[in-house]
């Protein structure tokens, strides 16, 4: 009896999870509590009917590689240019009408166009309002490597945003000034964490007094809880530690659905999706024309060093690099 | 027709059959392992292998792992012994606090621990005290330690309620005190209880890696996740984890040796007699005071945490998601629970009838599954579904098959220990009444097997409910499990979202534990 009824439990469960229903599917890198809001809205607005799959950036552009061209995925939504890049090098992304790329500015859309920056993301310097006075903070990420700063750092090598950082940095001054810096950095007791949130935990607990991080996640913190101890800065101008990333998207050659995907790709261009980005994420646009929201923009592309988010897909050479210095 | 000898002493094809099933599944991911860690370029490979760093990582594995070894026995020893043999009272309320911690997710415990230091921790908010977090390995010891006792206290208290009064009363007659009895008669009797709580316990150390993270204590299966998050190639992974089951086989033989000979301690029970309730006297209050301990660290302190999210205000989005997430987590481990059983029943069969070198190692394979790390088991499937079975790729079916396959061992525990108990008498008297095998098995040692198959259950849907690897990589897209969500949330910072999420996995836990010993209660 009860064999029987899990047979057919199991039958039932094969049977419904069919993709018959769906008419996009999303890899989404982002998390669920930034883009179901937004689907919610896709949806009601198209009628399109949306299947999601969360998980990290890298975890799924690698499940994309696997399936090869049995991926159910439609649209990979990653929080970093990198790997974009890399599902890009791999011939597996389709390219984008020119329609949908006609506002955004060069450096937030591939020279190939197949794929596109949703919102820009910079690093910034994280300290302790209360154990660091603003005019003591290093200037350059080079600084960070000063015998006054032993112990007191946070960073995440584990992490993709970190990394990224990392590969830029190869790009920007070379493989030996970056192996230079990283061993200073391991040398001068710079402290490992997991992600930036516990990083940025880690410096409101006094444990450190600074961190590089990505930018967003202090301001979120600052707006829920005014008395928030962390706060941000950049380096000087053009300093590789200002680095500008984006979240992105593409379209899959595989798909079967790529008019839908587009039209969502559109979705996230639009002023509407723009500003919730802005308002809800702190993150940065990437279209001009939203008033206030422009100042913000052109303030990061000033202050971040020039760099071409292609070379970031260079992901394995920096994972090297990390290995042989003996941080992963 | 007679079967030629060694044919005849085979166990029956319904429980063979399965049981070699599951140990060639259990091996799958072991040869995808293998396949990508020689898949590289052999000096890659060496150098990989040989790299000064799988040094330390593995002593802060083994250190890590013989640490909580260490405090799982001091917290559990006691508190089973309290929980059975003494007077204090509420011994179920005991038993209870020596359950729940095994539906607190490891990280969240992790993050309730460092909660307490720093500027703004909890004890300088409450108490004005301004301390240090604890981090590393203590931090992750005391983390560690405080979710996975329970499997050795359940164990332990099952081992002390299954002890046969009258040897006690034999060694008491004969002149020894108190603590000779114990030393020399009660713990070497429950040596088995023992080796089966820890060795679930070191294989569990061995893979977790949530707590580890958030301690900053960098162990291989930490080492195996940022390898697998971060990079594009699976070569060092795949060392990496063959590295951590080669510990795991090493611990496997060595429990096998200290137990054999053992096994046959627990066919003691059946005296319906009741042990006599010890006097505390003066170690009432030390026993108070270490109970309640137990409690301020393993519940109140978490549990505390996750309410203090909560009250920094939920967005309204959350509590429309909940009750989805409650179903997907719900539809995923109980199915898992029930296959588990399912599958522990043959191997735990033939292990006990048909006790051989074979049906030794068919049983062993369940602890492989259990030892393989989460990461590269989901790995496996993935890639095994994909070239061989696409159809089930990212099906209900393929999720819940390897959730069960990774929970085997803890289902199996439970359910052998019942099997022990169960005499063989009565089958063969139902097969000489003109049963066949099968049919005698069902109508007279299955009804007697629900006990552990109660218990094995619970552990399963339990450690499912809190699951997060294998969910992630398998699961169907667009399920999304109450496990995923407080783990999501709190990784971005967003502990009051992730409240909700947590507070329903305990929820659930408490009402299937509460079903789990409602039935021992009530007898």
């Amino acid at each position: 009896m009860k064999l029987h009824n899990f047979i057919l439990f199991t039958a039932l469960f094969l049977f419904f999870t069919g993709d018959a229903l769906a008419q996009l599917t999303i890899y989404s890198g982002r998390s669920k509590a930034l883009v179901d809001p937004i689907i919610a809205k896709f949806e009601e607005e198209t009628g399109i009917n949306v299947r999601i799959r969360f998980g990290g950036t890298t975890q799924l552009a690698v499940a994309i590689m696997e399936e090869g061209r049995r991926s159910p995925a439609d649209v990979f939504w990653g929080q970093d240019g990198g790997a974009l890049g890399a599902l890009h090098n791999q011939g597996l992304l389709a390219n984008l009408p020119e329609p949908i790329l006609g506002g955004i500015p060069e450096g937030f859309k591939n020279n190939d166009r197949t794929w596109v920056a949703t919102s820009g993301r910079a690093r910034v310097l994280a300290y302790n309002e209360r154990r660091v006075s603003q005019d003591n903070l290093p200037e350059s990420i080079f600084d960070l490597t000063k015998p006054e700063w032993r112990g007191k750092v946070g960073w995440s090598p584990a992490n993709a945003s970190f990394q990224s950082f990392v590969t830029a940095m190869r790009k920007n001054l070379g493989e030996e000034q970056t192996r230079q810096w990283l061993t200073d950095m391991k040398n001068n007791g710079a402290v490992a964490y997991n992600n930036n949130n516990s990083i940025i935990q880690a410096i409101a607990a006094g444990e450190v007094e600074l961190g590089i991080t990505n930018h967003y996640y202090i301001e979120r913190m600052r707006s829920e809880n005014p008395t928030y101890t962390v706060n941000m800065t950049f380096f000087s101008d053009n300093d590789i530690g200002n680095l500008l990333n984006v979240a992105g998207v593409g379209v899959l050659n595989s798909s079967r659905n790529k008019e839908n995907a587009e039209r969502f790709i559109a979705f996230l261009l639009s002023d509407e999706i723009q500003r919730y980005f802005v308002n809800e994420t702190f993150e940065y646009p990437v279209i001009y024309g939203m008033d206030d929201y422009d100042s913000k923009l052109i303030e990061a592309l000033e202050v971040s060093p020039s760099m071409d988010l292609e070379l970031l897909s260079d992901l394995d050479a920096t994972l090297r690099l990390l290995r042989s210095v003996g941080l992963l | 027709m007679r079967l030629p000898y060694f044919l005849r002493k085979l166990p029956p094809w319904y429980f063979l059959l399965p049981s070699v099933f599951i140990g060639l599944a259990v091996s799958i991911p072991l040869v995808y392992l293998i396949i990508r860690a020689l898949g590289g370029d052999f000096s890659e490979t060496t150098e990989l292998l040989f790299r000064q760093r799988n040094l330390v990582l593995f002593w802060n594995t083994v250190s890590l792992t013989l640490g909580v070894v260490v405090v799982t026995t001091l917290v559990s020893y006691p508190l089973a012994w309290l929980s059975t043999r003494s007077d204090i009272p509420a011994k179920k309320f005991i038993t209870m606090i020596g359950v729940l911690p095994l539906a607190l997710p490891g990280y969240v415990v992790a993050y309730a621990i460092l909660g307490l230091g720093g500027d703004n921790g909890t004890l300088a908010m409450v108490f004005g005290l301004e301390i240090s977090r604890l981090t590393g390995y203590w931090g992750s010891l005391l983390a560690v330690s405080l979710y996975t006792f329970p499997y050795l206290f359940l164990n332990l208290r099952a081992g002390f309620l299954g002890l046969d009064p009258s040897t006690e009363e034999a060694a008491r007659s004969l002149g020894y005190s108190s603590f000779q009895i114990l030393r020399k008669v009660t713990i070497p009797q429950l040596r088995p209880s023992f080796l089966a709580g820890i060795l679930i316990i070191t294989l569990y150390v061995l893979g977790d890696f949530g707590a580890v993270s958030l301690m900053r204590f960098e162990t291989l299966s930490y080492s195996l996740y940022i390898q697998y998050a971060a990079s594009f190639d699976r070569i060092y992974a795949a060392i990496i984890a063959l590295i951590l089951i080669s510990i795991t086989v090493v611990v496997l033989v060595l429990e096998y040796k200290l137990l054999k000979g053992l096994l046959f301690y627990r066919a003691g029970t059946g005296t319906g007699r009741k042990m006599r309730e010890s006097k505390l006297g003066k170690l009432r209050w030390i026993s108070y005071g270490f109970v309640g301990a137990i409690i301020l660290f393993s519940l109140i302190i978490p549990i505390f945490t996750i309410l203090y999210w909560m009250a920094q205000g939920v967005s309204p989005a959350v509590w429309a998601n909940l009750g989805d997430a409650i179903r997907s987590s719900v539809l995923v481990s109980a199915p898992a629970a029930v296959l588990s059983v399912l599958m522990a029943i043959p191997l735990a069969y033939i292990a006990v009838r048909f006790p051989s070198r074979t049906s030794n190692i068919l049983q062993r394979f369940a602890y492989l599954g259990y030892a393989t790390p989460p990461l590269a088991l989901a790995l496996a499937f993935i890639f095994f579904s994909l070239n061989v079975v696409p159809v089930l790729y990212q099906t209900f079916a393929l999720l819940i098959f390897a959730y069960a396959l990774h929970f085997l061992a803890e289902a199996i525990g439970p359910v052998r220990s019942s099997l022990y108990q169960a005499s063989p008498k009565l089958e063969e008297a139902a097969m000489s009444l003109g049963m066949n095998r099968f049919k005698a098995f069902l109508k007279s040692t299955l009804p007697l097997l629900f006990n552990g198959i109660i218990v094995g259950a619970s552990f399963v849907f339990l450690s499912a409910m809190k699951e997060l690897p294998i969910t992630f990589l398998l699961a169907p897209i667009g399920l999304d499990t109450l496990a995923v969500n407080v783990w999501s949330y709190s990784a971005e910072g967003m502990f009051a979202e992730a409240a909700p999420f947590a507070l329903s996995i305990l929820f659930f836990s408490v009402f299937f534990v509460g079903i789990l010993f409602s039935r021992e209660w009530k007898s």
